[in-house]
């Protein structure tokens, strides 16, 4: 009895690779289409993440209007790793009040981009640099590396608090290099507003003095969006900062990036392209280093331009 | 189907040992099993013995007096005193020692994790923290002699004669006593420091700060735990060697202080320690004083159990953990 359904399990899986079903692959049969056996989202509030991920249809965030405003530019930005061309004379615009998502298959070079923004990939030492990045018309390579950090902040894959408390974690970055100073008492009203900002206020606020590292794991990553946004920064690069998250605490945080996107130019990578229709007002889909496709969600996702693209957002490959 | 790959677990093993359908089991693999469980349990034979020995030992012979008394010469044992002495030196050596080997220790492993430039530097210390580990430690004693006994660092120990240095003193014992502590100190340092994910650092670097303040408030509070576990086994080290103390420390009967200075003087004079105490009044010392030699090894085990019951404590639990 066990082995004759092991080889028809194993049968099945033969036919899938093979690509013609004489018998339906498994994972149909487990999800009917249809009705979903799971709860309906109330209309119209905050639980558009199921109707989000099981339409196909574009489904946006409500966002306000805000003018856009450019804050940063690359231009022909080439980036190497030693021999390999990671990125390949890219040239993009970053503009405050619209969120710009970045997307493409893995190893496209989209997070080695994200992550010249604010020169973080002058770590790697193998890495080497082309063209300009420019922050408000001045080329990055002029700051100081600190400087730039704090007004161009970061959000990364993996929530990273600090193993301090939670209010230590957002008043880190406003303190002096290794200093506990100014005082608690001080940075009190900067780090109230950072943890507003983020939509954490509420749950944490009776538990400032806990330790960040005790917090569920979308609590967590928005205490790193706080932990951001206290240091005032003007444009903010988020690294696939839903993949490690459940979709509520996704849909909590993808609300807090459409909210932040008047006062804050974000990027977003993400390889989630449910989640760039709704959150992002720009898309550039990039393949193999290259810049393929830049545009309005919209455009991007319903009539792309490219070949390439379109093979893309219709899930040929990736 | 479910029987047999029940078969496969541990508790199947020992079924199969024991002779239900051993069939499949060749008569070798048998008795390497069995010897392993006989190992295993013969080890905790072993420890059960000692401690429960050593137990027995010091309830018969410890006594309040004898920890609170000073060591007096003389060959009758009723008056020979305790050994206050030497437990002070205990104390104070693995103080001193520790005090040194902790900060350059977690020094090193901060260097090698997170600088490690040039990269021959970098390997070069490795290689000395493990040939530092693995010296014996009486070589790194008559090492220590032969260093210490140079006349300009005198003021390390005291001028036996005019122009040279003893060599032998609570400081100098201790620096030297430190090299062993090292290495663990290092070890556990380093992998407590690597098992912070590369983001993290990251993370702080996106804030704007530099690399000293991502260790000094980051990397440092992260890797608490895993230094703590290596300083409590670096001071077990410290506790429990002989060597240094009986060529670097005098292993004088009583503590001996040295110059004039109060304080100063003890860290510059010789003395002993519950391992060169026990060595003494054993049989093979010259002491002859078993029943004192068996009360302070049952002192020396309750502190030796101390530290790992403290290295039990730190590791327990669990420390900040991130995602990779």
């Amino acid at each position: 009895m066990d082995s004759l359904s092991e080889e028809r399990g194993m049968d099945a899986s033969r036919t899938l690779l093979a690509g013609a079903g004489r018998l339906p692959p498994p994972v149909r049969r487990i999800a009917p289409a249809g009705a979903p056996t799971i709860v309906e989202p109330p209309p119209g509030g905050n639980g558009h993440l199921p109707a989000g991920s099981l339409t196909p249809e574009l489904k946006r965030l409500p966002r306000p209007d805000s003018p856009a405003i450019e804050r940063m530019r690359t231009e022909a930005l080439s980036i190497a790793y030693g021999e390999k061309l990671a990125v390949n004379g890219v040239s993009l615009e970053v503009r405050q009040g619209e969120v710009l998502a970045l997307i493409g298959p893995s190893g496209c070079g989209k997070t080695t981009l994200l992550r010249s923004l604010n020169r973080l990939v002058d770590l790697t030492p193998t890495a080497v640099r082309g063209g300009r990045i420019l922050l408000d018309g001045e080329d990055v390579d002029g700051f100081d590396v600190t400087h730039l950090r704090r007004r161009v902040g970061m959000l990364f894959q993996q929530p990273n608090p600090f193993p301090m408390s939670i209010f230590d974690n957002v008043a880190y970055g406003l303190r002096e290099r290794g200093s506990r100073k100014p005082s608690r008492r001080l940075l009190e009203p900067a780090v109230t507003e950072a943890l507003h900002r983020a939509g954490l206020f509420e749950e944490v606020k009776d538990n400032l003095e806990h330790p960040a590292l005790a917090l569920s794991g979308g609590q967590q990553q928005r205490l790193c969006i706080a932990r951001s946004l206290a240091v005032r920064p003007e444009v903010l690069l988020l690294d696939e900062p839903c993949s490690a998250l459940d979709p509520i605490s996704t849909a909590t945080i993808e609300e807090t990036i459409v909210a932040l996107r008047s006062e804050v130019a974000i990027v977003i990578v993400t390889h989630n392209l449910q989640q760039a229709q709704r959150v992002a007002d720009h898309v550039a889909f990039m393949y193999l280093g290259d810049l393929i496709e830049y545009g309005e969600v919209e455009q991007v996702f319903s009539a792309p331009l490219a070949e390439r693209t379109r093979e893309y957002v219709g899930g040929g490959f990736g | 189907m479910s029987a047999h790959a029940q078969s496969r677990g541990p508790v199947g093993l020992i079924g199969r040992i024991r002779g239900a359908g051993g069939d499949s089991w060749s008569l070798g693999d048998k008795i390497g099993l069995a010897s392993a469980w006989a190992a295993g349990i013969l080890l905790c034979v072993i420890a059960a013995a000692i401690v429960i020995y050593m137990l027995y030992r010091g309830f018969q012979y410890l006594s309040l007096d004898l920890i609170f008394s000073h060591p007096e010469a003389g060959l009758d044992q009723s008056k020979s005193g305790g050994f206050f002495d030497p437990l002070q030196g205990t104390l104070a050596l693995t103080v001193i020692a520790t005090a040194i080997a902790a900060p350059v220790g977690v020094g090193i492993a901060v260097w090698l994790t997170e600088y490690g430039r040039p990269s021959w530097l970098a390997r070069a210390v490795e290689s000395g923290v493990e040939i530092v580990a693995g010296t014996p430690s009486i070589v790194l004693a008559i090492f220590g002699l032969l260093v210490f006994q140079q006349g300009f660092l005198s003021f390390l120990s005291y001028e036996a004669t005019p122009g040279v240095a003893f060599g032998r003193s609570f400081v100098v014992a201790g620096i030297i006593m430190s090299l062993i502590a090292l290495p663990l100190v290092v070890g556990a340092s380093r992998e407590a420091l690597l098992s912070v994910p590369r983001h993290v650092r990251e993370a702080s670097y996106a804030l704007g700060k530099d690399r000293i303040s991502t260790i000094r408030r980051v990397l440092l509070p992260a890797s608490r735990r895993g230094i703590g576990t290596g300083v409590a086994l670096g001071m077990g080290r410290i506790v429990g060697d002989t060597a240094i103390v009986v060529v670097l420390l005098g292993a004088t009967l009583r503590n001996e202080p040295q110059g004039g200075i109060p304080g100063l003087s003890f860290l510059q004079g010789t003395g002993s320690t519950l391992t060169t105490y026990v060595y003494n009044n054993s049989p093979v010392g010259e002491g002859g004083s078993p029943e004192k030699a068996y009360a302070a090894a049952f002192v020396l085990l309750l502190i030796v159990i101390g530290l790992n019951f403290v290295v039990d404590l730190i590791t327990r639990g669990r420390g900040p953990s991130w995602t990779r």
